[in-house]
């Protein structure tokens, strides 16, 4: 053990070597609530942004007029107050309202995944609601003019698109949720930062840990942050790709490499 | 003459209090190629639009096989599937390839065999010229070949009557002939076309019947030959001048 003449990077190797194992935990943990969290507030964005798109109008009828206006009404609630509060407000409200409303204790972990997905859909409805309305309308309108039903065209047609459009949104609140679900510390969930507090404690040496709690945190949203670039190069698919010529002017034919004439 | 495929009767649209549509009535027989023509504004797109009911009529109906459309009880995805509509922009969906636009439709809403509803498919692209594509997507094609498609797409649910909303004017010149020639062909068959143009032309030459609007209602109604050699209407005959020359 190093003692109090010991240099910096002394003190920083002791503990990590003495607290490794914390330290791994509390990384997947941090990577597993990211992961969860985001994936669900996805799916939850999803739903939500996908229930704004209906159209509320007084012609189909006076209970179904009603009915999404008020769903409406609390879907809007629930984005503007989840997007208007800091996450580590939400977490203590949430935590603490369920057990002294309900009696409900949730245990830390399901607690922390429920929050960060909560709030992750909050951004997520809006930014889907974006990825929709980017999708040419037109090809709505088509979609109705041969039959198909709202959901239909929104499964098949614009939601594909809509996705395609906030993929690298969605990863970039998955990057800010490695780093957010920090403040869950305050429920003691054991993410990263909740393990290095307890092993900073013991020593006193804060600096020394939470250095090394930020190489963690660094790397691991650098390492994600380029994944994310390499799979979005990927979808935009082949970089290649061949304009025809008009049947009447087949010579016409243009061959394109990334998005300039050849 | 056999019960219509469409009938308009007293047909009127407002969008808030700008009165669009006044009282528009006429008929649409099987297999005839009907052009709708007028200035801009006249009401011409909205007409049509009201036909699959992507308007809701403010007033007056719309009969299809002794049914009204959008009332209580109406099934309104049959009904669009039985009236094909080919827009000016085309509105392909961007995320299929040529086949897959052809497709989804039979699919979805017909119900058809995945099978049977390529080959159909693959029908009516190789009579649009379109069947050497179709594993592209619609951003590698030209605006002929886009609207092509559009057609095809709409053919392939075998619809009764084909809705054209001004096919040709997001075309650049050059184009606008592989087009027309397709529509032709497509008239030459016995399909039952609505189109709403400026080809002067094609209303002429290929129609039987053509419809002149003037701000929301039918000013005339005649045949071709008729119409545009011997207008009754002064207003017709403005409109033609202006648009054929003098010598119209
Ligand atoms: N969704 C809408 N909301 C409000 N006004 C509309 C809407 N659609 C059309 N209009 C108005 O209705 C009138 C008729 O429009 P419409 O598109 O039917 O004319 P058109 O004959 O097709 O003209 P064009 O030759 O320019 O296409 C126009 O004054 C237009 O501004
Ligand atoms: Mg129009």
């Amino acid at each position: 053990m190093p003692n109090a003449q010991s240099g910096f990077f002394e003190w920083v190797w002791f503990i990590f070597r003495t607290y490794a194992p914390m330290f791994l935990s509390g990384a997947g943990t941090t990577l597993l609530l990211a992961l969860s969290g985001t994936f669900v507030g996805f799916i939850i964005g999803l739903a939500v942004g996908v229930v704004r798109t209906i159209q509320c109008r007084r012609a189909d009828g006076l209970a179904r007029y009603l009915l999404l206006k008020i769903v409406r009404g609390i879907l809007a609630a629930y984005i503007e107050i989840f997007r208007s509060t800091p996450m580590i407000v939400q977490a203590m409200v949430i935590f603490y309202g369920s057990a002294q409303l309900f009696g409900i204790t949730l245990p830390y972990m399901l607690a922390g995944f429920i929050i960060v997905s909560i709030n992750t859909g909050a951004y997520l409805a809006e930014i889907m609601r974006g990825g929709i309305q980017s999708v040419d309308p037109g090809q709505q309108e088509a979609a109705s003019a041969i039959g198909m039903t709202h959901g239909q065209t929104m499964l098949y047609v614009v939601l594909p698109q809509a996705i395609r459009n906030i993929l690298p949104a969605l990863g970039n609140e998955f990057v800010v949720n490695i780093k957010d679900t920090s403040v869950l510390n305050v429920i003691s969930v054991s993410e990263l930062f909740f393990v290095s507090k307890t092993a900073s404690g013991t020593f006193y040496r804060y600096f020394e840990t939470f250095f090394i709690t930020s190489v963690i945190y660094f790397v691991m949203t650098f390492a994600c942050t380029r994944l994310l670039r390499v799979l979005e190069k990927r979808m935009d698919g082949p970089e290649n790709y061949t304009i025809h010529g008009s049947q009447t002017a087949p010579e016409g034919e243009l061959k394109l490499k990334g998005g300039s004439a050849q | 003459m056999s019960e219509p495929i469409l009938a308009v009767r007293h047909l009127s649209k407002a969008f808030g209090d700008h009165l669009v549509l006044r009282d528009v009535n006429f008929e649409v027989q099987k297999g005839e190629v009907i052009s709708i023509i007028g200035s801009s504004g006249s009401g011409k797109s909205t007409l049509l639009r009201c036909l699959n009911y992507l308007e809701i009529p403010s007033g007056g109906e719309v009969v299809s096989h002794g049914q009204v459309v959008g009332a209580p009880g109406f099934d309104l995805t049959k009904h669009r599937a039985r009236v094909g509509m080919v827009f000016q922009s085309f509105n392909l969906f961007a995320n299929m390839t040529v086949l897959e636009n052809c497709v989804v439709g039979q699919v979805r809403v017909l119900k058809r065999g995945r099978d049977e509803a390529k080959q159909n498919a693959m029908r009516y692209l190789e009579r649009v010229g379109m069947a050497a594509y179709i594993h592209d997507k619609p951003r590698q094609l030209s605006g002929g070949q886009k609207q092509r498609l559009a057609i095809a797409r709409a053919l392939a649910m075998d619809p009764e009557v084909l809705l054209f909303e001004e096919p040709t004017s997001a075309l650049d010149p050059e184009m606008v002939g592989e087009v027309l020639s397709v529509m032709r062909k497509l008239a030459s068959t016995g399909l039952t076309m609505l189109v709403v143009t400026h080809e002067m032309g094609f209303a002429r030459d290929v129609s039987h019947r053509v419809v002149f609007m003037d701000e929301g209602v039918i000013a005339e109604e005649a045949p071709p030959e008729a119409l545009f050699t011997n207008p009754k209407q002064p207003r017709t005959r403005e409109f033609l001048s202006r648009y054929l020359g003098s010598n119209a």
